[in-house]
């Protein structure tokens, strides 16, 4: 499985968001890939499913829609969101 | 990794805008020969760009640009705000506490993004904004008691 956490510019929210995403896939007991990228490198990829913020989950269905299935997070440090968010896209 | 150290802080920073206070974490970052002005460019042009996607919990903001937009080594400022400021972040605004990255390449990076996630779960937007100097951030930090 592969998951991507997606910012504006890839280099530093995202890659917050990637580490909280890591922290629950180990709570879930999930094994996954989990990258981050800025929103533009994210359209060329093809994962299971792509974690971000509203604003850029709008940005993605206005230029054309997301590659892959996208789940919303507000709050990137909290763990409970993201578990949340997480294990609603694993089904 | 300079990680809110000294020069890093400006507590009860009044911002008039989103752009003020994202201007005031990166001019930090600048004072501090950790950027070139340039980057602080970059850190308003993202926000104009990209949006406030980088208000990444309840009234706190991350703001930064790349490394190559002018990043002279890794470094985490922060500024406080004496009253909340909408950044457009329907989840998460008022925002009232900046983060100011300077983003650097590699392991040292990632080493101060970890520092940022430690720092905000030890600790609570209202404590943040309590604090007044150097000593109280450092009791907060675990660093002093």
């Amino acid at each position: 499985m592969k998951i991507l956490a997606v910012c504006g510019l890839g280099q530093g929210t995202s890659l917050i968001l990637r580490m909280t995403i890591e922290s629950v896939l180990k709570e879930l007991g999930v094994e996954a890939e989990v990258e981050h990228m800025d929103v533009s490198s994210a359209k060329g990829m093809h994962p299971d499913f792509i974690v971000t913020s509203k604003e850029l989950a709008d940005t993605m269905e206005e230029s054309g829609g997301a590659p892959a299935p996208v789940v919303i997070v507000n709050n990137y440090f909290d763990e409970k969101e993201v578990f949340a968010a997480v294990k609603s896209m694993l089904g | 990794m300079n990680f809110l150290t000294a020069d890093l802080l400006h507590f009860h920073f009044f911002a008039e805008s989103p752009q003020a206070a994202i201007k005031e974490s990166g001019r930090l970052l600048v004072n501090a020969g950790m950027a070139e002005p340039s980057y602080v460019s970059a850190m308003l042009a993202s926000f104009r760009d990209n949006g406030p996607y980088f208000v990444i919990a309840p009234g706190i903001a991350i703001a930064h640009a790349r490394p190559e937009d002018g990043s002279l080594g890794s470094a985490v400022s922060l500024v406080t705000l004496k009253k909340p400021v909408v950044f457009g972040c329907v989840a998460n605004d008022p925002v009232s506490v900046v983060f100011g990255l300077s983003s650097y390449s590699g392991e040292e990076h990632i080493q101060a993004l970890k520092k940022i996630v430690v720092f905000v779960n030890s600790t609570s937007v209202e404590d943040i904004l309590k604090i007044e100097n150097v000593k109280e951030l450092a009791i907060l930090k675990g660093e002093l008691s």
